[in-house]
């Protein structure tokens, strides 16, 4: 039976109705019409739908709604928000140091695991502002690029690093 | 608009969705602000529009920018980059004052399909044609309106200014949003390759900024009004080609609990749609249906002998000299035989389609490289004219040949047609793993020979596998259609190019072992069809042959190659990977790491490929690490080499990725990687360093370079192999089992 749900996403709230068991990956692209989290493999396996869930990355394609209730989550679309937030910055940016570090990079190919890599890379940026490339790999590991860019992104994300040690935060 | 892929985002989905449908995105494509009329008028026909016409490639808007329309679609390898780069060199605009359309057979030249590398090697001198047409027309009106002959015109971002006065106009001004209406003439002069100022020059891709930011809209995004979300209902992983799959009995009752759900039926093609996503999950989950499980593939620990054993049309593709002669004479003999697993496109999103058929018309958006050959088989599939079907390319994710496009096309009409309303199809990550048509498997033989001064004389090859299947999923099902084959190309034969003919040999015999192939998986063009398993086995027999002479394996190819561009290649791998001359083995190293690197050459038809591999292989645990691949193109004039270089980096990385994870298996009831942890690829801790090299040739013609050094890598991975271990593999991927067992039976 269908219910509703209230979730909020990139800070602003939604009621939508659903089966319990739907996947927040339906939710958010169908009802919620983003384009960040999309549709990989259904299975938790290529990180093409990851979303920050309370901040942390989690695979939106086998969270099921009805347990994100009362979460705070952030898609591609809310990251610099969530960013800004973080930082304390009083502005919210264009892109996040790891999206613009993609494009300075030219990492993308065809581009479509960039939603889950840009997400994972900016968890892992906000737990590690220094990370050494084996640590970049280990924490990237479960999201997979059939293109092969793996080494621009790894680069990207030592750059996006490098740019948020040298930007002092901007706290009000 | 920024870039080609922005189109459907820069009107927005609820515009897009307001407007009425997906007519809208005809126009909406490529629409600059000023050219709406111009363009509405280019989607009311059906394609292919005169390409002897300079309205077809391009239109110049009262803005002064320009919109190209090509035939070629970006599949993230920077086709709406590189194409716009040749236009606006010849006409003098910035790089920033031209974008592409999408792809669509209403609105954009037939160009053939996306493949064999052939944007920029075939699309490009179109392209350079058109626009050099174009900047003829533009300077005569440009004469006309200054007062000054053409020769005294000079152009700089669209600005014509006539020399030695403040006088100009813009393109915009002379022809902005009205159509040029006027044919080539043939008389218009491309520049020269010394006049370039964009050509042959880093740019960054037009795709990118989008992409990064997560506005960019791939085909998985798009909604059609009123439409009704589909999946196919398929045994998980596809039998045997011939073999189809037969329904044997469908309860619809079992999903009669789940909300808006409905079976749609033609023949053996089953689906199901519903107006919720998750709901058509759901329904094609739980939708009772019996198959008919008879087993239909040879077994798996089997397949080669079973090919080897198996019925076959022979061709000789190539002969000269006398190899039996050379062979029975020569110094030094080597033979090698090769085993090669089929692998799959395994899209990282599994391909997507929406259809909008009536009972006249239809309208189809799908990720294929090759809209009027999409649309020739749709309008076959739906008893349509073909002017009447129209299809529209959106991208998905990148797709490396021949994945499920073209069915997920044929699902998403066929479902569109039973439910009398649009229907979007998403594969399951099943159906895409489980129905790909692979890269067929291989079975390679090969001998070469010597003489005492260590010249190649004789080279003799003979391979085993299946052509490419015709009859796509979602066609085969529903209509019962016998198992074709495609015409027999040379991508599906052993080639030259990557069998002997980069040697200066006099005795050459190249024999293709053709398999019947309903008896086997479905198959189509994969990322340098066939090469990596060509050059996997004839690199090896050629490296074997150095090392039983003692001779350093890179110094060996090179007093063997005649030919410039081969050497250069091999030249430009060697240098980038610091090589120093010295036998395979002649580092030896023990422990249970052991160390080795290797060289090989190989292509895909066209272009030069080159590559050194540097590989670690742990002989207890049979793990092999990668560790540095080095790629060498020669692809003539390359127009953007940064786009190249990532396109290296994206052929190394894949190529590591088939020889040590990929292959595709299955029992005789069907196939069974059916995901990511079924058929592996590689990952981030797996990555190997990468080096790409460029060998610029500005006085060539542009040749390919999406594939072409793939088979060189795979050649250099199995010699480093050697090099390491003494051993040589005779099948891939190189998992630890495998590994193993090569190294316990040594």
């Amino acid at each position: 039976m269908a219910s509703r749900f209230r979730i909020r996403v990139n800070g602003r709230a939604h009621t939508v109705r659903a089966e319990p068991d739907t996947p927040l990956l339906y939710v958010l692209t169908n009802d919620l019409e983003l384009k960040g989290p999309r549709f990989g493999c259904g299975l938790a396996q290529c990180g093409s739908c990851s979303v920050l869930i309370d901040g942390v990355e989690r695979r939106s394609c086998v969270t099921p709604i009805a347990t994100v209730e009362n979460a705070e989550i952030t898609t591609l679309e809310g990251l610099t928000r969530w960013f800004a937030a973080k930082r304390g910055l009083s502005a919210v940016p264009d892109l996040h140091p790891v999206q613009q570090a993609m494009l300075d990079e030219q990492a993308p190919q065809c581009g479509y695991c960039y939603n889950g890599m840009i997400i994972k890379a900016a968890e892992l940026l906000e737990q590690n502002g220094d990370p050494s490339d084996a640590e970049i790999r280990a924490a990237m590991n479960g999201h997979l690029c059939r293109c092969g860019t793996y080494p621009r992104i790894v680069n990207a994300i030592k750059r996006a690093a490098q740019t948020m040690r040298a930007s002092p935060e901007d706290r009000e | 608009m920024s870039a080609s892929g922005d189109a459907f985002g820069s009107i927005g989905r609820r515009a897009f969705l307001k407007a009425g449908g997906a007519l809208v995105v005809g126009f909406a494509i490529g629409v600059p602000s000023a050219g709406r009329a111009q363009s509405t008028a280019r989607g009311a026909t059906a394609g292919p529009p005169n390409p002897e016409l300079i309205d077809t490639w391009l239109a110049i808007h009262a803005d002064n920018t320009a919109t190209l329309y090509i035939g070629y679609v970006e599949l993230g390898q920077g086709t709406t980059t590189a194409l716009p780069q040749i236009a606006a060199e010849e006409l003098d605009l910035a790089l920033e004052q031209i974008s592409t359309a999408q792809h669509d057979t209403n609105v954009t030249p037939n160009q053939g399909g996306t493949y064999s590398s052939a944007s920029i090697a075939r699309g490009g001198p179109q392209v350079r044609r058109a626009a050099a047409e174009a900047r003829r027309v533009l300077l005569e009106l440009a004469s006309e309106r200054l007062g000054v002959p053409v020769e005294r015109l000079r152009v700089e971002n669209g600005v014509v200014t006539a020399e030695g006065t403040n006088r100009s106009v813009t393109y915009g001004e002379l022809v902005g949003g009205r159509l040029f209406e006027v044919p080539f003439t043939g008389e218009a002069r491309p520049k020269s390759p010394d006049q370039y100022k964009l050509v042959g020059k880093p740019a960054p891709r037009k795709d990118l900024p989008a992409k990064v930011a997560g506005t960019y809209t791939y085909i998985q995004h798009l909604r059609l009004p009123g439409m009704l979300h589909g999946r196919v209902v398929r045994p998980r992983g596809q039998r045997a080609y011939g073999a189809g799959a037969r329904v044997v009995g469908v309860d619809e009752s079992s999903i009669a609990h789940i909300e808006g759900a409905r079976v749609l039926r033609k023949g053996d093609f089953l689906g199901v749609v519903a107006p919720n996503e998750w709901a058509a999950v759901r329904a094609a989950r739980e939708l009772k249906v019996s198959w008919d499980d008879r087993p239909s593939l040879p077994p798996f620990d089997r397949l080669y002998e079973t090919m080897r054993a198996d019925e076959t049309d022979d061709t000789v593709v190539l002969e000269r000299g006398s190899v039996a002669e050379a062979f029975a004479s020569a110094a030094h003999r080597v033979t090698f035989s090769s085993r090669c697993p089929y692998q799959a496109h395994a899209t990282f999103a599994p391909n997507c389609a929406l259809a909008d058929v009536k009972a006249d018309s239809a309208l189809v958006i799908a990720p294929t490289q090759d809209a009027y050959g999409t649309r020739r088989t749709l309008a076959a599939l739906l008893g349509l004219p073909e002017d009447k079907v129209r299809v529209q390319y959106c991208e998905s994710s990148g797709t490396y040949g021949h994945s499920c496009y073209d069915d997920v096309a044929q699902a998403a009409a066929l479902m569109s047609q039973l439910a009398g309303a649009p229907v979007r199809v998403q594969l399951m990550r099943w159906d895409e793993h489980g129905w790909d048509p692979y890269g067929p498997a291989h079975v390679g033989e090969v001998q070469v020979a010597a003489d005492t001064n260590g010249k190649l004389v004789a080279y003799e090859y003979h391979g085993w596998h299946h052509n490419w299947s015709l009859i796509e999923t979602s066609q085969q099902l529903a209509e019962g259609t016998e198992p074709a084959e495609w015409p027999f190309l040379v991508s599906q034969q052993v080639s030259p190019q990557n069998c002997g003919a980069m040697y200066a040999i006099e005795n050459l015999k190249l024999v293709n072992h053709r398999l019947r192939t309903a008896k086997y998986l479905r198959c189509g063009w994969l990322r340098s069809p066939l090469d990596l398993s060509l050059s996997f086995t004839s690199e090896q027999a050629i490296d074997e042959l150095a090392y039983r002479l003692g001779e350093d394996p890179c110094e060996f190819r090179r007093r063997n190659i005649a030919d410039e561009r081969w050497l250069g290649v091999l030249d430009a791998a060697a240098r980038a990977a610091s090589w120093t001359p010295r036998p395979a083995r002649a580092d030896r190293n023990d422990g249970p790491v052991v160390r080795g690197r290797g060289i090989g050459l190989g292509t895909h038809l066209a272009s030069w490929g080159g590559a050194v591999a540097e590989i670690a292989v742990n002989k207890q645990t049979g793990h092999v690490a990668i560790e540095h691949l080095y790629g060498a193109i020669d692809a003539g004039l390359v127009v953007n080499p940064a786009i190249v270089e990532a396109q290296i980096m994206g052929q190394l990385v894949q190529t590591a990725s088939r020889m040590l994870f990929e292959e595709v298996t299955f029992d005789e009831r069907g196939v069974t990687s059916l995901d990511w942890n079924g058929y592996r690829v590689i990952r981030f801790e797996e990555c190997p360093e990468i080096t790409p090299v460029i060998v610029q040739r500005l006085d060539q013609p542009y040749s390919g370079a999406g594939e072409e050094v793939m088979a060189a890598a795979a050649a250099a991975i199995a010699n480093a192999f050697f090099d390491a271990t003494g051993v040589r593999m005779t099948e891939y991927p190189f998992t630890p089992r495998r590994v193993l067992a090569a190294l316990s039976s040594a």
